[in-house]
């Protein structure tokens, strides 16, 4: 049975598990706001500048540097600027911000108005995945306490520096964790992502200079504030600083969140933290960091859990969430799940991606009910390669890329139901 | 007009705190959901009113989004996460055992109009699969005799 709190913890989730720490005032008791405090009293170039220095890379999957990303935002600009909480956690095998917005929702907010103030931003819009309803309602609490304290409001801190905060809730589209197809959607309009450029920084919210942070990305900030990019860099890897919520699923004995340093290696993860596989099975494949990202096969669990180590094995980090299949898994109903996701989630304005995702999901289904032919897995990879970065957003990609995974490490899973004519994995998930 | 006064207030203060009316959409939609029960066409037209848009318009955002109703549907929504994680923990096997048990197929409602079932994508629940989503609020690390006790509780 899965733990609600992590249970490896580090500086991020430290206190989760203690009931108060949700409140105001339990988390000023630990601290809570000195950060803030500080930074409110810094120049904003100084602390894009500190959290450029400290090497944070945003948690909602692409990675990208976030004091890069704040210095994006134009400064002599008369226009209102607006700051973007992704909470649209959406990626299947990732449950971390849930908890993040659960169990520390202040600390989310001090980073919030930490960057509010480096970029200039007026107002944040928190939107959060409609379905996360119980998560919207602590974060909307922590909101108003705020408030109330004059943490937020006309004066913040009681410096002359305002900002509001703003929670909206989705209504059920994966496309919306895509960070245009998010500001569509904050828009009242359907989820469909923008081209780019404009980046955000220049377009976004509204028509006005955005910048778009996860949820956990904006829970690193107030360390780097409080305790230095040195510090912050004594944790993970000299590429991929800092630690991470890794979100263990699938076939593991403790299944749950693990707050370990980026480079922290898989099999370490999955063996020692999470009790490895039950039952004395062994492993047989791993999706590393969401369904989007390439599986993993046995053999190559020894990757350290970091970008740079990950793209060597042709997947990624994305966000942390570890899918680990035993050896009774089959690989084709695996790929049927996955395919029939994408189909489902597919926002239909391109192409490549309506028109592609339908075609891998059929042709998947087609192998699995044994009435697909040798050509049919080289479609699959040639359908994949013509969706692969043809598209208006990164949707198409994370279509194609787990296909292409699934047949470079388990073809002779495709090929045997070719030759069996049906599935020759009884033991495996029903479907 | 089906919209009630309340409602039409909660959108109003929900429009306040975007700088364009329209961001109020979703939040209107789940309120008029909240008091509804679903959005049905002739609704639409009506929140296309109150935003000065298009009823298409609405209708796109009716459409696009899982979580919104364009028909009546039971007294009570209930999801089983289907997605990979859950479906590797046996959540395609429960969710059987629920069609079974309600003598409905996912999609379906009951005939007493009490239960629409479905199943769902990923929920961020993957930890503690197998789980089932009623209304709003998560059930997690179920087994088919914890779910059963939960639906048969449900009014």
């Amino acid at each position: 049975m899965g733990l609600k709190v992590p249970y490896v913890t580090s500086y991020l989730t430290e206190h989760c598990a203690e009931d108060d720490y949700v409140s105001l005032a339990g988390y000023e008791a630990k601290g809570g706001y000195r950060a803030a405090k500080k930074a409110l009293g810094m120049a904003p170039q100084e602390v894009i500048n500190l959290v450029k220095e400290s090497g944070l890379q945003g948690r909602g999957g692409a990675g990208f540097s976030t004091g890069m990303k704040w210095s994006f935002m134009p400064q002599d600009s008369d226009r209102p600027k607006y700051l973007v909480c992704n909470a649209d956690e959406s990626e299947p095998g990732s449950f971390k911000d849930r908890l993040l917005l659960e169990r520390t929702p202040h600390k989310m907010l001090e980073g919030i108005l930490i960057a509010a103030w480096a970029t200039g931003a007026e107002k944040t819009f928190i939107y959060v995945r409609g379905e996360y309803a119980f998560p919207a309602d602590v974060v909307q609490r922590a909101i108003d306490e705020a408030y109330e304290k004059g943490i937020l409001g006309p004066r913040c801190m009681g410096k002359s520096f305002a900002h509001d905060v703003v929670l909206m809730r989705g209504a059920g589209a994966y496309i919306c964790g895509e960070e245009t197809g998010l500001l569509e959607s904050l828009e009242g309009k359907k989820g469909q992502p923008r081209k780019k450029p404009p980046f955000p920084a220049q377009y976004g919210a509204f028509g006005m200079p955005s910048t778009v942070n996860n949820v956990e990305t904006f829970c690193h900030v107030p360390h780097i504030v409080d305790q230095g990019a040195d510090w912050f860099r004594g944790f993970g890897t000299e590429k991929s600083p800092g630690t991470t919520l890794f979100g263990v699923s699938g076939h593991v004995v403790r299944p749950g969140l693990y707050e370990l340093p980026l480079g922290t290696p898989l099999d370490e993860i999955i063996f020692e933290h999470a009790g490895g596989i039950p039952g004395g099975r062994k492993v047989k494949g791993v999706i590393p960091g969401g369904m989007s990202m390439p599986v993993l096969p046995a053999g190559q669990l020894d990757v350290p859990m970091a970008n740079e180590y990950l793209r060597e094995r042709q997947s990624m980090l994305g966000t942390g969430g570890i899918m680990v299949m035993d050896e009774t898994t089959c690989m084709v109903r695996a790929s049927c799940i996955i395919t029939y996701f994408f189909r489902d989630e597919s926002c239909g304005q391109c192409t490549q991606c309506r028109e592609g995702t339908g075609w891998l999901n059929k042709i998947v289904n087609r192998l699995e009910r044994g009435a697909g032919s040798e050509k049919d897995i080289d479609i699959l990879v040639d359908v994949a390669g013509k969706m692969e970065g043809q598209t208006i957003c990164a949707f198409a990609d994370a279509a194609a890329w787990p296909v292409q995974g699934m047949i470079r490490h388990f073809r002779g899973d495709f090929e045997e139901h070719v030759r069996q004519q049906k599935c020759p994995f009884s033991g495996s998930f029903e479907l | 007009m089906v919209i009630s006064e309340d409602t039409r207030a909660a959108i109003d203060s929900e429009c306040a705190k975007y700088p364009q009316k329209r961001g109020g959409l979703l939040p209107a939609m789940h309120l008029v959901q909240k008091q509804l029960g679903h959005i049905a066409p002739e609704t639409a037209v009506e929140l296309a009113e109150i935003f000065d848009i298009r009823p298409v318009e609405v209708m796109e955002v009716l459409t696009f989004y899982n979580m919104f109703f364009s028909a009546p549907r039971g007294r009570h929504n209930v999801y089983v996460c289907t997605n990979l994680p859950c479906a590797l923990r046996g959540s395609r096997t429960l969710l059987a055992q629920i069609e079974s048990h309600l003598g409905i197929a996912a999609g379906e409602t009951t005939e007493d109009g009490r239960i629409s079932l479905g199943h769902e994508e990923c929920l961020g629940a993957c930890a503690y699969a197998p789980m089932l989503r009623v209304d709003e609020t998560y059930h997690e690390n179920l087994d088919l005799e914890k779910a059963n006790q939960i639906l048969d509780g449900l009014e």
